[in-house]
Formats: structure tokens, sequence, C-alpha cells
């Protein structure tokens, strides 16, 4: 199997990305809040590859920390994201008629709202901690992936194939994961990536505002909150975020490009 | 025409109901309340009648749809509430900015729309070309990064370094427009670079599926010059997608305008919510909440009527 | 010399083709192509998918559609070679001496101007007319191609007149400038049977009237031998044979061309009808949830073992729909369905599974009848699964034996869809449709989207394979050179009515219904000066009402 380039280094560096976030504790050279120096935002050194930030801390040890749990987190939400609105989209899809009817309406409403807005009012009376944020976070964007999911589903439904199993006495069961699913996997495999960089940014946000990972935990999003202030002298500490998750979410941007383009044409598209 | 009215009525219709169903999320949203409001007030020391004085003065004892319909007979007059921790009228304090968050807003918006319908056109022209290869790359690096990191990015290299705007971005009355301007140029790029980014995507999206249309080819089969074609058969069939297209990231906006805010210290109603989200201070929030609600409620609406009446077999039925 | 109009010379056209998974590359489609048209002649160009007939068409206005280019050779149009001739001048040559009829015309008009204004565009802009003088042009050629309402229709947009009607409309926007050549690409290819003979006729009076030269490009021999003074027959690119429409078609000299005269000539003898019918459908009446009007009425048809009933209709006529009814997937609002002896439930939960199995169906698209991510081999031996619970080498073994009597070998078992050629795709549906071992197949237009040659393989196929397994066809089809080959009982249906039922030789002969009779001479038949007399015909017609 051939894989681009574009999409050969996208994979490289998703993968890279995640190790370093299984293993983070044995690849950052400092503890998490562990203090190293009495100065704060010294440049950066051969003892602290990255600098010290706000507090003295070993920067390179807090992105690698704080990579660990954006990563984490995103890949919490996304996982929670997916199911909920892969499942439910599915059965509206092939349920039709009221059930079909109710959920697209409430998801509808849902959508309504833009999410970090409707992450804010909902954070403003919710305890802030990490299962709440999972879980704030996936069921908003599920509502995104349930409506990917029907459509694909619905798509895939009115092919002559689907009722072609339908005349043969096929039972349900049958009909969505042999017929409907296969054709189905992957638009929602590459969603899986978008919706994986979305969960990033959104839990950066958050957190930037306060209202994500509390310190001294660290977080990308936290990270830049902390250092925000050094940015007037001239400090960079807090760009360093900025390089990692445009990396993370260009990689990932591109291993869903391929995978979107690779399927289409299994379908006899092109050619 | 009236199977046109119809539509029309009804999409409105659908939207003010939207509005109200999602002031009841809002409401319904915040009443899961394991604190006490009340002992929020006091403090830790309040006396316990104290406590229930409070609750019943903030109406905590009724019931919660009692307490929905107060609070929404409340906006409709324009009552927006009182902040709990400022003890301030909220209509009073969100007046103000939300002057200035629509000011931030509609000049974000000016640069940007123009700027994405003439890069997707560019883009459509050289297409798989250079110059569409790098307006890709760079919207994509654009919407790969949250706002308020390419907000800091924007402050070290533009204030800091190169000294071009300030970074503190507070705007008072007694500025000119062009110097309130020239304080909000940072905010303002880092905003529509954000929007234009999402919207180029798309704009590009949708001329480029005018131009494949059939018509196309047939107006190129009669020797017409390109700059023809665009304008007398491509730019007609345009409007509505890219309209839809630009009222549809406009949301972007409502979301990108509250991170921007924070990141320049603005006074405007996105720093508003923000600061008393922290403070849980709820009527604040609700009120809040339902008014960014309302505009990107009100934006995809008029994408949707837009669509409805750019309609060519709508507008001339059979 | 001087009275040849387009001199194509040795013409060679380039594409790039993105295979799945490969880097795209460069290839030939069309391969060293010569011809030329005199003023007032029409120069046929005919062909099964994959000829290159309207690169070739579009070629000749040196346009190549969606990636594909002209690599070499020559296009002389009215003395210059318009291949190394300026932009500008190319401009110039298309809409002012050249232009161009679509296939489809509802694509092809902008949906959001007026009809008139783009049937006089060209003309207005090549300088050839003043505005006024355009549309006086325009009306002129709405009346001559026999357009209703023909000094208003030009403010009607698009959308607001029928399939039949737009063609037409494109038709006056090729000649409204008073080209040299006009190139009709597949002009009626996507209409009805009735309509197409109305358009045929409007295209060949214009032509005639008003003496413009014409390539005329159709895989449809019949359709081309009615408008053509010289046919040039195409197969993947090459030129096969070239000469005047006489000799093409009393004459054909190469083994392919005389395959596409002879096509849908199976001969096939009526069966007298059997005692008891495999299927009796009796008073059927049905309509759509949510629709007022009955799609369906009073249908009364039956089938017979081993025999074919072709269902013969136009769109709207209601034979798929009717094919929905039989198989449960549109419950009836009145009357029953026997099928081998029982009465079958309405709704297709109602139906057991040897029901089932007995009624197959075969579906026009192949494409969309297999699902893309299924081995030939699981395609077809999931029913041997489900109906008999055959597995592991009994399956295989059976699965060989139905590709072999689908002409296919043992090797394709592990193949995808997207692997197979349209006519090898349409076969494994067969196979699909045989391994349930049924009583009764139906087949819904299962030839329409295949070309002729190609349609002419499944249908003797099915044909054999009747044979040797007695099954019974419900043939729904909108092609009645189809119906002649293979039936042995036929019913016409139009508006959702039956309007002729009865054995093949007697709904053929006349005396005819109107609605029959217009269908049955509305089939382009492969004789010269055919259409002549269908419109010599219609002309006493109506003279005599």
């Amino acid at each position: 199997m051939r894989i681009p380039i574009a999409a050969l280094i996208g994979l490289i560096f998703t993968f890279a990305y995640f190790f370093v976030a299984i293993f983070a504790p044995w690849i950052a050279p400092y503890g998490m809040a562990e203090v190293v120096s009495r100065d704060v935002w010294l440049p950066p050194s051969s003892e602290f590859l990255l600098g010290t930030d706000n507090l003295g801390r070993d920067l390179l040890s807090r992105m690698i920390y704080g990579g660990r749990t954006t990563i984490f987190i995103a890949t919490a939400a996304t996982i929670l994201s997916f199911t909920t609105g892969s499942i439910l989209g599915f059965l509206a899809a092939v349920l039709g008629g009221w059930a079909d009817q109710a959920m697209s309406r409430f998801v509808d409403l849902i959508m309504s709202i833009p999410s970090l807005i409707f992450a804010l009012v909902v954070l403003s009376v919710m305890p802030v901690t990490v299962p709440v944020l999972i879980v704030v976070m996936g069921l908003l964007d599920s509502t995104r992936v349930y409506r990917l999911a029907r459509a694909v589903a619905v798509d895939i439904n009115v092919m002559d194939y689907v009722e072609a199993a339908k005349l043969r006495g096929e039972g349900r069961g049958w009909i969505i994961f042999r017929e409907i699913l296969p054709n189905a996997l992957s638009p929602l495999i590459a969603e899986m990536g978008l919706r994986f960089i979305f969960m990033v940014l959104f839990v950066s946000t958050l957190s930037f505002l306060g209202l994500g990972v509390q310190p001294p935990q660290a977080d990308w999003g936290g990270i830049v909150k902390e250092n925000a202030d050094g940015i007037v002298y001239g400090i960079g500490a807090a760009l360093y975020p900025a390089v990692a998750i445009a990396t993370l979410a260009i990689s990932v941007n591109l291993v869903a490009d391929w995978i979107l383009n690779r399927t289409t044409s299994l379908k006899g598209g092109r050619g | 025409m009236s199977l046109l009215l119809k539509l029309l009525a009804q999409r409105i219709a659908l939207g003010l109901l939207l509005l109200f169903l999602v002031s009841v999320l809002i409401f319904a949203g915040t009443i899961i309340l394991p604190g006490d409001v009340a002992q929020q007030i006091l403090g830790q020391s309040a006396t316990p009648e104290a406590l229930a004085n409070m609750r019943r003065d903030l109406g905590l004892n009724d019931p919660p749809i009692q307490r929905y319909f107060n609070w929404l007979g409340g906006l409709l007059q324009g009552d927006l509430g009182t902040s709990l921790t400022s003890g301030k009228d909220i209509a009073e304090s969100i007046g103000k900015r939300l002057g200035n968050t629509l000011f931030l807003a509609f000049w974000a918006a000016i640069i940007s729309v123009p700027l994405a319908i003439l890069l997707g056109l560019i883009a459509v022209r050289y297409r798989e070309r250079w110059p569409d290869k790098l307006i890709s790359a760079v919207t994509l690096a654009s919407i790969s990064v949250p706002e308020f990191l390419i907000a800091y990015v924007a402050i070290f290299f533009v204030s800091v370094r190169l000294r071009w705007a300030p970074s503190v971005t507070t705007i008072n009355d007694s500025m000119s427009l062009g110097e309130k301007l020239h304080t909000i140029s940072l905010p303002i790029a880092v905003l529509t670079l954000v929007v234009l980014a999402h919207m180029m995507r798309m704009t590009r999206a949708a001329i480029l599926n005018v131009m494949q249309s059939a018509y196309i080819e047939t107006a190129e089969l009669k020797g017409l010059r390109m700059f023809t074609i665009i304008w007398k058969h491509a730019f007609p069939n345009s409007i509505a997608p890219v309209v839809n297209v630009v009222m549809l990231n406009l949301a972007y906006l409502v979301v990108g305008v509250v991170v921007i805010e924070v990141v320049f210290t603005y006074p405007g109603m996105g720093q508003f919510l923000v600061d008393h989200v922290s403070k849980r201070d709820i009527p604040v929030v609700q009120a809040c909440g339902l008014i960014f609600a309302a505009v990107y409620i009100g934006l995809n609406m008029v994408a949707d009527i837009v669509s409805i009446v750019a309609n060519p077999r709508l507008r001339h039925p059979k | 010399m001087s009275d040849k109009l387009l001199k194509v010379q040795d013409l060679k056209i380039g594409a790039t083709v993105y295979p799945p998974g490969e880097k795209p590359h460069d290839i030939e489609i069309v391969h060293g192509v010569s011809f030329k048209v005199e003023k007032g002649k029409v120069l046929g160009l005919i062909g099964e998918s994959g000829a290159g007939k309207s690169t070739i068409g579009l070629a000749s206005m040196a346009y190549g559609r969606g990636g594909v280019k002209i690599t070499g050779g020559e296009v002389w149009v009215n003395g210059r070679d318009i291949l190394k001739t300026t932009n500008s001048d190319v401009r110039a040559l298309r809409g002012g001496e050249v232009t161009y009829v679509s296939q489809s015309a509802a694509a092809s008009f902008n949906p959001a101007k007026k009809i008139m204004d783009q049937v006089t565009e060209a003309a207005i802009l090549q300088g050839k007319f003043s505005k006024k003088e355009a549309e006086r042009r325009a009306v002129e050629l709405f009346r001559k191609l026999g357009l209703p309402d023909p000094e208003n229709i030009g403010n009607r947009y698009p959308h607001q007149v029928s399939g039949g009607q737009l063609q037409r409309c494109m038709t006056a926007l090729a000649l409204c400038p008073e080209p040299d050549l006009v190139v009709f690409d597949e002009p009626t290819t996507a209409l009805d049977v009735t309509t197409q003979i109305d358009v045929l006729m409007a295209i060949k009076e214009a032509i005639r009237d008003t003496g413009v030269a014409a390539l005329y490009i159709t895989h449809d021999l019949a359709v081309v031998a009615q408008v053509s003074d010289d046919i040039l027959v195409l197969k993947m690119g090459d030129m096969v044979e070239y000469g005047s429409v006489d000799q093409i078609i009393n004459n054909p000299q190469e083994e392919y061309t005389k395959a596409l005269v002879s096509v849908r000539s199976i001969e096939h003898a009526e069966k007298a009808p059997t005692p008891e019918p495999v299927l009796k459908v009796q008073n059927i009446t049905a309509r759509y949830k949510g629709t007022n009007f009955d799609v369906l009425k009073n249908i009364n048809v039956e089938l017979h073992p081993g025999q074919t009933l072709a269902v013969v209709g136009e769109s709207g006529s209601g034979k798929s729909t009717l094919a929905r009814v039989i198989t449960g997937l549109l419950p009836q609002s009145n009357g029953s369905v026997h099928f081998a002896g029982r009465d079958l439930s309405k709704d297709l939960a109602g139906r057991s599974k040897e029901d089932l199995r007995e009624l197959q169906m075969i579906y026009q698209m192949a494409d969309v009848a297999m699902n893309p991510r299924q081995t030939v081999g699981t395609i077809i031996g999931r029913p041997l699964e489900f109906y008999f619970g055959l597995r592991g080498a009994e399956k295989r073994k059976r699965i060989v034996e139905l590709l072999d009597e689908i002409e296919m070998g043992e090797g394709f078992i592990d193949r995808y869809p997207a692997e197979l050629s349209g006519g090898q795709k349409q076969r494994v549906c067969i196979a699909r449709a045989l391994a349930a071992k049924p009583k009764m197949i139906i087949c819904d237009e299962v030839t329409s989207a295949l070309d002729p040659l190609v349609a002419d393989g499944i249908l003797k196929l099915l044909l054999d394979l009747q044979k040797i397994e007695d099954v019974a066809y419900l043939f729904i089809t909108h092609d009645l050179a189809t119906v002649k080959a293979i039936a042995d009982s036929i019913a016409v249906m139009y508006q959702g009515e039956v309007v002729r039922y009865g054995g093949k030789t007697d709904v053929l002969s006349p005396p005819f219904d109107d609605y029959t009779d217009l269908l049955l001479s509305s089939v382009p038949e492969m004789k010269l000066g055919w259409l002549e007399e269908v419109i010599a015909n219609r002309k006493m017609e109506s003279a005599g009402n």
C-alpha cells in the first residue's frame, strides 16, 4: 500500500505525539510541577531545553505533561462524541419516522447555541474537573458526529444493494453491520480526526479562559495563560504551545485527508 | 410568489421558536446548580434566617417553571436581571459592552467577507496551481491553531517587537474613530484572519461548484470571454451559496470574539461573560449566553432566508 | 476541397487518469481519427461508451472537457487549423461558426436566466445579429421546432418547461447564430421514446430548412441512420468503418459494424400460456404515502412459469411501482398478489423466507446494486448461506457453478465490483438472483444502462438461463426492441394503467389503441427513410383530423 508523502509525515508526527503523551513520565526530564530554578523565564539552555516558565519550572517538562493532559482529554472526548453520535445517527437513519424526527430536532436545538457559549454556560454551574470537561465537550460535539453519521447512513440506506438485502429478508443487524457500516467507515474515520483536532483546540481554549484544566496540572492552554504576562516583555514562552498544537492539528488533518481520498476511489468513483 | 412568502414565514417562525427553546435550555442548564446562590451572595458567615430571607427574595423557592417565566417576562421587558457579584443591573452593564463587541465584530466582518470572496475567486481561477495551494496551506495553518494563540503570536511580533499596534485595547468615547481603529487594529486583524480562514475554504468550494456546472461549459462553447462567463453566468448563481457561506461563518465571529476580547482585555460582552462564568454569576451568564445565542440563530436564519429567496424555482414557480 | 467545412486529420486526444492507489498518469483516448464534413451534410458519429465520440465532437470546437487535451493532428474549419489559431479566433469560432447541443439540456441551461436570453446570447455576442433580429430568429426557430406558444416561451425559465421542450430550445440556441456546423451530442438519449421522435423530427426538419452541416453523435444506430448522410463507426478511440449511411446500414463490412446493425435481432418464439400462472396480479391499486392520487390503477396481469412477461412503458407509467408492489416494498391499497399458489402479504414484513427466496430482483444500475465492499464471492455466496445454509467447500462449489453459468470463471471470486466492467457487474447480479433458485425474477430495466452490444449479451444470457433453470421473468423496460426480442406476453402501461395486454404476437399486431400506436410508431427502425415515413404519416393523420 503506497502512502503519499504528506500522509506519511502526518502519520509519523501523530504517532510521535501520542507516544510522548503515553510515556510522558519517562520522557520528561523533570517533574510536572517541579520548581527547578529560582529564576523565572530563563531562555533555552542545555539544562532546560525550552527554558523555564513563570514559576521557575522546566518548560519542556510542562509541555510534555501538558501534551499528555491535552491529548488524553481530547482523545477521551472524541471517543465519547464519536460513539454517541454514530450510534444515534445510524439509529435515526435506519429507524426513520418519529425517532428520527425527535432526535434530529433535539440535535438541531443544541446546535443552535455555539459550542463555546454552551460550554461556558454549563461550566458556570458544574465543578470544573477533568471528567466533567470530557463529558461536556464529548456530548456537545456528538451533535456534529450525529449529523454526519445520519447523513452517511441515509445515503447508503437508499442504495439498491441495501434494498436487495432487505428483499432477501436480512435482519436489521446484518443490514447495519454488514451493509451500511463498512461503507460508512471511511468518511466517519476521517471525521474522527477532525473532531479530535477540534477537541484539542476546544480544551486549550477552555483552559486558557480559566475554565478547563486547573493548575498546577499542565495543559497547553493553561501554559499559555500562565506565561501570557511574559509576552509584553518579549518572552516567547507562551508561544510554544502554538507550535505544538499547530503541528499536531496539521498532521492529523493530513492523515484524515488521505483516508477520505483513499476510499472514495474504492467505490470506483474516479477512473 | 405565495409559496416563497410561506417558506419565508415558516423560517422566521422557526427562528423565533428556536430562540424560545434556547432560552429554556440555557435557563435549565443553569438550574442544575449544585451550590447555593444565596450562600454565595451572603458569604460563609451568614445566618440561617438571612439565608432563608435571601432565598425568598431571590425567588429561589419557587418552582423552576415559574422562575423561568419570571425571567422570560423580565427579558421581554428589557430587564436582564441583576448581577449576583456586583449587584448592578445587567442591562446597564451590558449596554456599553454590547456596542463595543458589535463595533469590533463589524469591522472584522467588513474586511473578511470581501477578502474571502476575492481569495476564493483567485483560488478557483488558479486551481491546483501555486496561488491556490498557498492559500490552502495558509488557511489550513490558521484553522489548526486556536484563536488565542494566533492573538498572542500577533501580539508578540506586531506589538512587542515591531511596536505597530497596542496589545491592551481599552477604548472609550473620548477617542476619535481613527484612534479607536488604531487601538483595536490588532484584535480586528486576528479576528479577521480567524474568520477568513474558515470562510475561505467554503467560498472556494461554493464558487468551484458553480464553475463546474454544465451551463458554464455551454457558455464557454458559445465563445464567451472568461470575464463575461463569470459575470453573466457564474456570478448570479453564486450569490446564494456564497451568502450562505458568509452567514454561517460569521457565526465563528460570535465565538472568536469572546476569546479575542479576553486576550486583548477589550471591554466587550465576551470578556464580561468569561469573567462572570468564573465567578459563577448565573444571571449574567444566562443573559449573555442568550444574547450570543440569539445573534447566532439570527445569522443562521438570514443564511437560510437568502438561500430560499435566491432559488429561481421559488421566485418563478411553474 | 473548397466545399469541405470541417476536416479532421489524424486527431489524437489524451486524458489524465487517476487510478485508485496509483499515481495519476496520461493516456491516449483517441488514436488518430480522420474524417470530413461538407457543407449541408450530416455525419453521424456512432459508438459505444468509451468510443470517444463526444470527445471528438468537442474537439471540432477545439474544446476538451475536464482535463482532456488534444495532443496531435489537425482540425480544419472553413480553411484554417483551429488547433493552431489564437484564443480569440477560437472564441469567435464557437457560437459563431460551430455550435453545440448537449445531451442534457436541463443541466446546460443557466437556471437563473430566461430562455430567450440564453438562446440569443451567442448570436448577439458574436455580432451576427442585433438583439431584435436575434429574438425574431429565435421565435421563428421555436415555431419550426414545434414548441408550444413560440411567441412567449422565451420568457420562461428553464425549470418551467419540460425536458423535451428544453432539448428543442437548446437546438434553437445552436441554430440561432446561423452557424455553419452544429455538433449534436446525444440530444435525444435522455428522452422518452415518444418525446424522442418529436425532437428527432424537429431536428431533421431544422437541418433541412437551414442547410446547416452537422455532427450527430449517438450510440443508437437506428437513430443516426435517420438523420445522417455519412456514418463513422468508432470503438475505443479507433475508427472502425467510415462510409455513406446506405453502405453502413445495408452493407456493413466490419464485424463490429455488423454486430451493431444486427443488435436486438434476437429471435424468440412466443410460448403459449400454461394452465397455472406463477404470478397473478389482481386488481392492484396503489399510491405513495402522503400523496392523493393513485400511481397504479386496477392492474391485472399474469406471468406463467418459465416465461417472460414484458411490462413496457415510459417514465411515469408506473412500471417500476408495480415491481415495488409485487416485492412488498409498497403495500397496495387494493387488490392482491398471488404467487406460486399462495397469497403474498402486502408488506415485506409479513412474508416468509420461502416467499422472499422464490421471488428475486435484478436492478438497472449494477454499480449500486452491489455492496462495493464485498467480493463477488461474498455477493453470490450470501443467498446460498442465507437460504440453504451452505458453508465452506460446498458453498464455494456452488458459487463456481453459478459463475460458470454466467460465463465468468472461478477467478472472479475474489474480485470487487469496482474491478468489473458494466456487463460483468450485471452478470454477477444475475448470478446472485439465481443462487436463490427462484421461481420468478423481476428484471427492472436491467439492460437500459448498458451499451447495445453488451445489453445483447445479457439478454441472450437471460434467455439461455430461462431454459436451463425454468425461471419466469417479469421484464420491465421502456425499450420495445428488447420486448420484441425476449417476451412471451406483453403489458403496455401508461399513466398507471395497463392499456394493452396479451401474448406478444397479439399485442404487437394491429388494430392498436392510441397509446400503443404512438409508442410502436416512435421506435426508430434500422432502415433508411423510416423517419420520413413517420413524418409523412403524422402529417396525414393531423390533416385528416
